[in-house]
């Protein structure tokens, strides 16, 4: 910690510590620890420079009085004892807020408005009024809005559901929807993390019915209960998926693509092992594909902008596969 | 860490706080500065006034009165300095609580947490085990976003290096931010763009290299009828919705049963291979031939016409 920045945030800490004994009266050193964010040790050496500072008139009676003793054991020891400051009354309301903090504050309230269900948004809004009004005299923090989406209740419910699963070590059944099969299935898992990659949101659990860890989208999770029974797997953290979700695996084809301008994003949105531009915008994109159904599902998604080049059987595939779609309508 | 910058600081803050009038700067020096040399006072005040400044305290500059001259003086008024009454029933105590918890940006998570100390040390009692309530969570990945937020808060114009989309081409602009304003998890800056003389809206992640605040905060002022919300609504228009009929084969197209307004089941279909439900949608009407075609010949369309003919079209040029 550097010694500027250090005084700053000591002085910022004073000057909550004093309002929330004036409140409480006294406070157990590692109570009033816990409620700053700081270690004990580091409370105690904040309450040694309180007690040398006060009103400017030099004499005894003007320092702020801490009482010191219950503080400090026998040898220097730190003892959990109860904090007592008097003589400064003065300081007996917090500092108000910072531009800063008030906006910060403020959006987050926001966000957790478009978010809370019918019951839940009144408190909010009671909330929000009350801070608005005593910020009101700084900046306006209306110039900073969270915007409306992402703040499905339902989403965020499930995603509450997850993490305290996660928390508590207990398992969760899911009904999972798995796009290649079109089909939803129900299992039981272990959870072990919720985790974010390239703007979604997944499950990272150990999969009872696939007996292997596996990550869940949380947007095809149908439903998910979370059960009494504990997880039956050691726990581990979820995995980094800073390298992206696609995990190698052996049994897979090397499959070429032509892709139209119109299907170029799949460059972009899935692994793939080489891209080699064409004419007129389309390229020729080489991919690993682990499941012949996915690919297939893709394909239809994109026609008529992706065409198999290799392998042979794969590009009878899709043709069948479109053929069949059309002969619905003739 | 020294203890004596701290010791200093909150002297000088009480000796400001505590006086009715301001107080001259020999005085102060005379009180809290001690026997330091005119030079090394200069100093160490003006860093420990912006300092104090920095942390929210409103130290504030006038003149004494007739019979001191001219001579510049401090005060800290007590109703600017503190945070005013705030009376919290305990469910809303515990809503603020949980804001500590939505934002996943460090900077604002240290802030929002500050503010919430504040708010706790004026004898809220924050008890968030209380209340079961879902929690957002606000993101910030562009790096120029820290530089807006100050900016917006400061009122302090910028300087930035922004590439358009579609372009590679980077130009440096100026702008007076209004407000930042979040849309699909990206972060959009609102302001008067003086080199344009008119209203922008510039994407954060479009933001080349560091952007930089140019000129002293409080140096233009926000439009009174700015609405930052009506912004985000002009950059997020109102889906076209439209109402969409299609066929399913029995225990097929789960997602589309999931979010269809009603399910016919054993209907008369396109072929007798399955049995067929009658599905009624209403959807954005974006990507939902995509969503049909993935469905092969799981899904038929119905109506409306368009939505047919273009699922048609499209699969008669995958044969082709």
């Amino acid at each position: 910690m550097n010694g500027g920045q250090g005084a700053k945030d000591q002085v910022a800490r004073l000057l909550t510590l004093v309002p929330m004994l004036h409140v409480h009266g006294q406070m157990r050193l590692g109570d009033a620890a816990r409620a700053l964010g700081v270690s004990p040790d580091q409370l105690l050496t904040d309450l040694k420079v309180l007690f040398l500072v006060g009103l400017p008139g030099g004499y005894p009676d003007d320092l702020i009085d801490v009482d010191l003793d219950p503080l400090e054991g026998p040898e220097g020891a730190l003892a959990d004892g109860m904090i007592r400051v008097s003589n400064a009354d003065y300081l007996a309301r917090p500092l108000r807020l910072t531009p800063t903090e008030a906006s910060a504050v403020i959006v987050a309230m926001r966000a957790m408005r478009n978010g809370a269900g019918e019951e839940t948004r009144p408190i909010v809004d009671r909330a929000l009024a009350k801070l608005e009004a005593a910020a009101a005299a700084g900046p306006t923090p209306s110039t900073i809005d969270p915007g409306p989406d992402g703040v499905d209740p339902e989403a965020l419910a499930l995603e509450g559901l997850l993490r305290q699963a996660v928390e508590q070590q207990r398992q969760v059944r899911l009904t999972y929807y798995v796009p290649a099969r079109d089909e939803e299935s129900d299992r039981v898992v272990d959870p072990r993390g919720v985790v974010t990659s390239g703007g979604l949101t997944y499950l990272d659990a150990w999969c009872h019915s696939a007996e292997a860890p596996r990550l869940f989208r949380l947007d095809r999770i149908a439903a998910a209960q979370a059960l009494d029974t504990p997880i039956a797997t050691p726990p581990a953290a979820p995995r980094d998926l800073a390298e992206g979700i696609f995990a190698r695996s052996d049994e897979t084809t090397l499959v070429t693509l032509l892709l139209a301008p119109a299907a170029r994003w799949v460059v972009e949105y899935y692994p793939v092992e080489a891209v080699r531009p064409k004419r007129g915008g389309a390229v020729e994109v080489d991919l690993l594909v682990a499941d012949r159904r996915w690919l297939g599902r893709l394909l239809l998604r994109l026609a008529p902008h992706a065409r198999v080049l290799q392998p042979e059987e794969y590009a009878a595939d899709f043709a069948a596969a479109a053929r069949a779609a059309l002969d619905l309508y003739s | 860490m020294s203890t004596e910058k701290s010791e200093r600081l909150l002297n000088l803050l009480i000796m400001l706080l505590v006086q009715r009038h301001y107080v001259a700067k020999d005085r102060i020096r005379r009180i809290v500065y001690g026997d330091s040399s005119t030079e090394a006072f200069e100093k160490m005040f003006e860093r420990d006034k912006e300092e104090l400044r920095s942390l929210g305290v409103p130290v504030e500059l006038g003149q004494m009165d007739a019979y001191f001259g001219d001579e510049p003086g401090y005060r800290i008024r007590p109703d600017e300095f503190a945070l005013p009454a705030i009376d919290l029933e305990p469910d809303e105590a515990a809503v603020i609580g949980l804001a500590t918890k939505v934002w996943e940006h460090a900077t604002l998570a240290k802030a929002t947490t500050e503010a919430v100390r504040k708010l706790t040390a004026a004898g809220v009692d924050i008890d968030v085990t209380a209340l079961e309530i879902a929690q957002p969570r606000l993101a910030a990945e562009e790096p120029s976003f820290d530089v807006f937020w100050e900016a917006v808060c400061e009122r302090t114009p910028v300087e930035f290096d922004y590439r358009r989309s579609g372009t590679a081409k980077t130009s440096t602009r100026h702008l007076q931010p209004w407000g930042v304003t979040r849309y699909s998890g990206r972060w959009y800056a609102v302001g008067f763009d003086t080199d344009r003389g008119a209203e922008r809206v510039f994407r954060l992640s479009r933001v080349q290299g560091p952007a930089r605040k140019v000129g002293a905060p409080g140096s233009y002022e926000i439009p009174a009828d700015t609405d930052i919300k009506e912004v985000s609504r002009r950059l997020a228009p109102a889906p076209t919705v439209e109402r969409a009929v299609v066929l399913a084969r029995s225990g097929s197209a789960w997602p589309m049963r999931r979010s269809a307004d009603s399910i016919e089941e054993d209907v008369a279909g396109p072929d007798a291979r399955t049995s067929w439900d009658r599905l009624v949608l209403t959807r954005g009407s974006v990507g939902l031939a995509e969503e049909v075609l993935g469905f092969g010949a799981d899904v038929y369309v119905e109506e409306p016409e368009s939505l047919r003919d273009a699922v048609v079209q499209r699969l008669r040029g995958a044969v082709s």
